[in-house]
């Protein structure tokens, strides 16, 4: 993995308000290392599809194959570097639904676009707005990999 | 595993406890969510979570390793048996995932998955579906973390 960039003590560029229904945010590319999916399957996936190429090829993901965990936590990572690291994020509920639709391989690039379907503010609680978004994951094919659903929590700009 | 006609409605399996300690959760962080309150203490201090609190992430992937190691076990005991189950297929997604309240540093949560419905494809014959919901609980017993998992499990047919 490589280390962390985060400009400390910076401002945050993007807050509730920079979001609006319909935008789409870039969050980059990447691409998934056989040692990566092996270790990351090793440590909370260990089942041998993940592991092994004969047990792969076996499988119904026709290939040593990543876990979807795996996936899942990678696009979490590109979000943060790509975008949640210079924002206000404040956390996120949950995940409303999350489909992997095709099995990602060793060597496969990932592109991930977040797409922003609706927003509101807390009663509650006036510092933060939530922000409802769509992830299309998509592989160096143009495949759909990877769909999901999720809510951030945004701190408002100017309020403490 | 098991066939999918094997699989009871209810049954509620416990799946066994997992420590976050800080060096954990700050390992997690930095290969994949590496947020500043899933970094560090302050940081988990200032934020919602009230400390340094393991990125839900790391709460799912937990689950996952606790169901893939009681999936081995049953497979074993079975094999010192002389039975041979079924391997479960992959899994095509989930659903309703929550954190209901963060996992902080030093916390041990409690897994559990109960069995909640089975359906065999008419599409695809030999296969179908198994819906769970799949829980952790604090030492204090309240529910920190859920979602509906669906997993591929071929039939007996």
């Amino acid at each position: 993995m490589t280390d962390i960039e985060r400009p400390t003590g910076d401002a945050p560029m993007h807050w509730f308000e920079d979001f609006h229904v319909g935008d789409m945010i870039d969050l980059g590319c990447r691409t998934v290392s056989r040692e990566e999916i092996v270790a990351f399957a090793a440590a909370w996936d260990p089942q041998p599809m993940h592991l092994e190429d004969a047990a792969g090829d076996a499988s119904l993901l026709a290939g040593l194959s990543a876990s979807g965990w795996h996936t899942g936590s990678l696009v979490m990572r590109m979000f943060c570097d790509n975008f949640l690291l210079r924002s206000s994020s404040l956390g996120s509920p949950g995940i409303d639904t999350l489909k992997w639709k095709t099995p990602v391989h060793p060597g496969d690039t990932l592109r991930v676009v977040l797409e922003v379907s609706e927003m509101r503010t807390s009663g509650s609680r006036p510092r933060l707005g939530f922000v409802r978004g769509s992830f299309l994951v998509t592989n160096q094919r143009g495949e759909t990999v990877m769909t999901m659903e999720s809510t951030l929590m945004m701190g408002r700009r100017g309020v403490a | 595993m098991r066939h999918l006609e094997a699989f009871t409605p209810g049954e509620i399996v416990e799946l066994g406890r997992w420590t976050f300690t800080a060096e954990a959760i700050v390992a997690f962080a930095r290969d994949f969510d590496p947020q500043p309150f899933h970094l560090d203490e302050e940081a988990g201090k200032a934020s919602l979570f009230g400390g340094l609190a393991a990125s839900g992430w790391h709460v799912a992937c937990a689950w996952m390793r606790l169901w893939i190691d009681h999936q081995n076990r049953v497979m074993a005991e079975a094999a010192a048996r002389g039975e041979r189950l079924p391997v479960a297929g992959p899994s095509p997604g989930f659903d309703d995932m929550r954190w209901t309240k963060p996992v902080l540093a030093g916390q041990t949560i409690t897994y559990r998955t109960t069995f909640v419905s089975t359906r065999a494809f008419a599409s695809r014959p030999g296969w179908g579906v198994v819906n769970s919901l799949n829980e952790g609980f604090d030492e204090r017993g309240d529910r920190v973390f859920h979602f509906t998992g669906h997993v591929f499990m071929p039939t007996r047919g």
